[in-house]
């Protein structure tokens, strides 16, 4: 498939048109949909009319956007109007959201497409898609196998081609994990850069939208679309979008690159071999490598699982069958509150749920959340003095490449360690790009991680393209 | 009320003030009482998925003119959610702050000279507005609720005042006054009858000199004349309570205005765990020295200052004279008392009129002068209009403006003339020779018969003060 950069030029010079473009889109979507599952809403005549919408202005000689007639998967935790937005879950089922968020609005400002909203896991909680109420999404290089999550449905839309690029959130690694298990570049931008005004919380001290894409260079085309300061949104950092493709070639001459010990401990050999050979490319490409320790990222894990589903636990109180989706009726309103929430709730859910009430209990705060948000500015003091040593770290993605099936559903705490090496980024609110390099088990790819403080995005993505040059031999 | 024995009342009071500001707390939709249901509504304020809060401006600076007013110190503050599950409350959870109020400590000083402390004065977002239907008229047993989303998301401030007050005429004295306060800041209209201002009571009682007993918090008091009952019967019951051997529990207790008690609605075991923990959606509140400054600087004089002002202005003012003067405060109608002063104008006059006719038709107070309100007591003072006559003035000029010689030109209000006054007293006093000689030997009352005869036959044309002239000449 051709990417958003290629056709977005294509669109516009009138070699291709954005009807045509989508018409590509869609055709591989009904191709392979019921066989991945990836799609949970195929927005067939919003997307025809966005894409009309683009061809009059290219044929009335407007300006059209930078990702002009660009399909674009969304994942359905992020409201489009009109359009259904469950977050893969019960209890949402059949609501439209009556707005758009803000990243949507600024998509088809640049042009783009939005084709539909993707599988993920509950709430975005889980790192295989196995948590969705609409089933699993199977990984399109390898359908007996997760695409990881918890944006798996978006990383399949690109892994499988039906679009070339898609957003998804990263509140662990739900960006960059599945990224790495599909293969393809998953960038968690600095918490702020892109506004989450519209993206259905997880925990919002850590959820970032961002780019799933084949390319460095789409990854930057997509990230420059939709970041940027949003009155919205409070917590988005004040200045406008950054210049990243524009960057992309500037390489790693001079850029000190430490490979973090605890960023590759604990993950498969296939994983690290394929870290290490990314190291002696950055190091044959001008970087200077050091190593370090960081061992404050080993506490990251168990202060994410009580941050998380603290913050979690009350942004989800609101589906309490008041107001929108699913109400399953009780003898009053606390019985009808409970019964909506125990038939709209999955597992994975309901155990964060649980989890988070109790860490931000009376008695128990202290103890838990209180503990965790220390260990919380212990992580991003440690991150702090990394970056006075270093201007990027590099480490995996995932300890894995994509695992089959069932083989950690049974055991939540094996799953959570699939995200033991994004989530300090997170917890730290940096940014982190994972780029596919190398291949393991069954010749699955295996994804390396480059991570840089806040607004280090440009650097990130220069690196990442040394990394893709020498894997793609362009 | 008193307590029996040296049983003694400790109060203080919660105070909820909604602001008076254009838009909601955290969205742009119109923060205004009455409109339909559900019209004032958005995506943020109805808690729909995805949607964040934005901090009003505005709001912060109405929170840190009550804050200024009340003498408090203005601190870096942040937001919490305070997490519980209301239907009336969108989010399930509410935005308040918690540890670090924007507000902390000061006082407030009442009029009959106590202080009384301000613990903090911070912001938070209203709920929505439940109705219950049928059944018991609360949540639990009604057949239908309905809910109305149009006050979820309004700016509240919650003032908190130490437990210093000590009788039910104090809290009462307590509540106007802050009420004054936030009309004159112009954060709130203070009207508790629309909720916009809306009261909590923790009573403990203690025998003088003791610690403070187990406190309850008294919820539902919707005007000051329920906030003093509601004291009063609590205080006394903890008092019986504990005389027939019984224990205070701590509890939140609701009053019920119609049978004049309180009753239990949750004891403290029953009390909810909130969960705090700081709002993820907000940034820190830390509004710098300058912004400080020009509210300020920007603040009027406060109800204590211009009672004080006006007061100074009268001469050994007599207890009427001085309630006068705390509706005219009240009201916001010292203007009109000031300039009538200034005017040479009897300042006990001014008062009174401002007092009691402007008063009575404030809906009007936009159609009147104070050029037209000197000019019609001018009138009243040199007796071309008697006090009857320049009532009527006041109240056209209320109803519709005008000019107050043309007003009573147009009423009819012609003064009799001096001759025919003089003619009229003289055939009354021959009509009621037996009066006339009682008023003669020195019974003044007589002077009101003869007043009121006059006014009858020239239908209330006379001037009081010139009847009483006429009698005195003729005695």
């Amino acid at each position: 498939m051709k990417t958003a950069e290629q056709i977005a030029l294509d669109v516009r010079s009138g070699a291709s048109t954005a009807q045509r473009e989508l018409d590509a889109s869609l055709a591989a979507i009904h191709a392979r949909n019921d066989e991945l599952n990836v799609f949970l809403y195929v927005d067939e005549d919003g997307a025809r009319a966005a894409a009309k919408d683009v061809d009059d202005k290219v044929a009335r000689g407007e300006s059209v956007g930078p990702l002009a007639g660009v399909p674009v998967a969304i994942k359905d935790n992020m409201c489009q109007v009109g359009v259904p937005t469950t977050c893969s879950s019960r209890i949402l089922e059949g609501w439209r959201p009556p707005y758009s968020a803000t990243v949507i609005t600024r998509l088809l400002a640049a042009g783009a497409v939005p084709v539909g909203k993707t599988n993920l896991d509950e709430f975005a909680m889980g790192s295989s898609t196995e948590n969705s109420a609409f089933g699993p999404t199977r990984n399109p290089l390898d359908p007996s196998r997760v695409p990881g999550g918890s944006s798996g449905g978006s990383a399949a839309a690109v892994a499988a081609d039906m679009t070339p690029i898609a957003l998804g959130s990263d509140t662990g690694g739900s960006i960059r994990q599945p990224a790495a298990l599909c293969g393809l570049i998953g960038v968690k931008p600095s918490y702020g850069l892109v506004s989450r005004y519209g993206l259905i919380a997880f925990a919002s001290s850590l959820d970032q939208i961002g780019p799933f894409s084949k390319t460095v260079t789409d990854a930057a085309i997509l990230l420059e679309a939709i970041a940027g300061h949003d009155p919205m949104d409070s917590t988005s950092l004040p200045e406008p979008a950054p210049m990243l493709s524009a960057h992309v070639n500037d390489g790693v001459v001079g850029k000190r690159i430490a490979l973090v010990r605890e960023l590759i401990d604990g993950a498969d050999p296939d994983v690290v071999a394929s870290v290490t050979r990314a190291v002696e490319v950055l190091k044959d490409a001008g970087a200077t490598i050091l190593e370090l320790s960081i061992p404050e990222l080993q506490l990251g894990l168990s202060a994410y699982y009580l941050i998380a589903p603290a913050e979690a636990s009350s942004n989800l109180a609101r589906y309490d069958g008041v107001r929108f989706g699913l109400r399953v009726d009780g003898e009053d309103v606390e019985a009808m509150n409970t019964a909506t929430r125990t038939a709209g709730f999955g597992a994975e859910v309901k155990r964060r749920i649980m989890l988070g009430t109790y860490a931000l209990s009376a008695g128990y705060f202290d103890a838990y959340y209180g503990q965790a948000l220390k260990v919380r500015t212990q992580m991003i003091d440690a991150f702090k003095r990394a970056y006075a040593q270093a201007d990027l770290l590099i480490g995996a993605t995932a300890p894995s490449v994509a695992f089959p099936f069932g083989s950690k559903t049974s055991n939540p705490m094996a799953m959570y360690l699939s995200d033991v090496f994004t989530i300090p980024t997170n917890l730290a609110g940096e940014a982190a790009i994972s780029v596919p390099f190398g291949a393991g088990e069954a010749g699955l790819p295996t994804g390396v991680q480059l991570l840089g403080p806040g607004r280090s995005e440009a650097q990130l993505f220069a690196a990442a393209r040394v990394l893709e040059r020498e894997e793609r031999g362009s | 009320m008193t307590l029996p024995g040296s049983w003694e009342m400790v109060v203080g009071l919660e105070v909820h003030t909604e602001l008076k500001t254009a838009t909601k707390m955290f969205c742009g939709c119109a923060n205004h009482f009455g409109a339909e249901p559900n019209t004032n509504v958005c995506p943020v304020c109805l808690g729909l998925p995805g949607s964040l809060p934005v901090l009003n401006e505005r709001a912060v600076e109405l929170a840190m003119a009550i804050g200024i007013a009340l003498h408090s110190t203005i601190a870096p503050s942040t937001f919490h959610r305070k997490n519980y599950f209301y239907p009336d409350m969108p989010k399930d959870f509410q935005i308040s702050q918690y540890d670090l109020p924007i507000n902390s400590g000061g006082y407030l000083d009442l009029p009959d000279g106590s202080r009384v402390s301000i613990e903090r004065a911070h912001l938070e977002e209203d709920t929505g507005k439940s109705t219950h239907l049928g059944g018991s008229g609360r949540i639990h047993g009604a057949d239908r609720s309905l809910v109305d989303y149009n006050r979820s998301g309004v700016p509240l401030v919650e003032i908190v005042s130490g437990p210093d007050i000590r009788s039910s005429a104090q809290a009462r004295a307590y509540a106007a006054e802050l009420r004054g306060i936030l009309i004159a800041t112009g954060a709130s209209d203070g009207r508790m009858e629309e909720g916009s201002m809306r009261i909590d009571a923790n009573v403990s009682v203690r025998k003088s000199g003791e610690p403070f007993g187990t406190r309850c918090e008294i919820k539902n008091l919707n005007s000051l004349r329920s906030l003093h009952r509601a004291i009063d019967y609590e205080a006394l019951r903890q008092v019986e309570l504990i005389e027939s051997g019984g224990v205070v529990r701590q509890e939140t207790r609701h009053w019920d205005e119609n049978l004049g008690v309180t009753s239990t609605m949750r004891t403290k075991e029953e009390a909810e765990d909130y969960r705090y923990f700081r709002e993820p959606d907000l940034v820190d509140l830390a509004p710098e020295q300058a912004w400080q400054d020009r509210i300020r600087l920007a603040l009027p004089p406060m109800p204590a200052e211009r009672r004080a002002a006006l007061k100074e202005r009268l001469i050994a003012p007599t207890p009427a004279q001085l309630d006068a003067v705390e509706v005219v405060i009240d009201l916001n109608l010292e203007q009109f008392v000031n300039a009538a002063i200034d005017a040479d104008i009897d300042p006990v006059l001014a008062l009174a009129r401002a007092a009691n006719e402007l008063a009575g038709g404030l809906e009007g107070i936009g159609n009147l002068t104070p050029e037209a309100f000197c000019a019609t007591l001018r009138l009243e003072q040199s007796g071309q209009l008697s006090a009857t006559q320049a009532k009527t003035v006041l109240g056209e000029l209320l109803a519709h403006g005008g000019e107050p010689g043309a007003i009573a030109a147009a009423k009819g209000f012609e003064q009799l003339s001096s001759d025919s006054l003089g003619s009229t007293v003289e055939s009354l006093i021959a009509q009621n020779p037996d009066e006339w000689a009682r008023y003669r030997e020195g019974d003044e009352k007589l002077a009101q018969f003869f007043i009121g005869q006059v006014m009858k036959l020239t239908k209330g044309k006379a001037n009081g003060k010139a009847v009483v002239a006429e009698l005195q000449s003729r005695r």
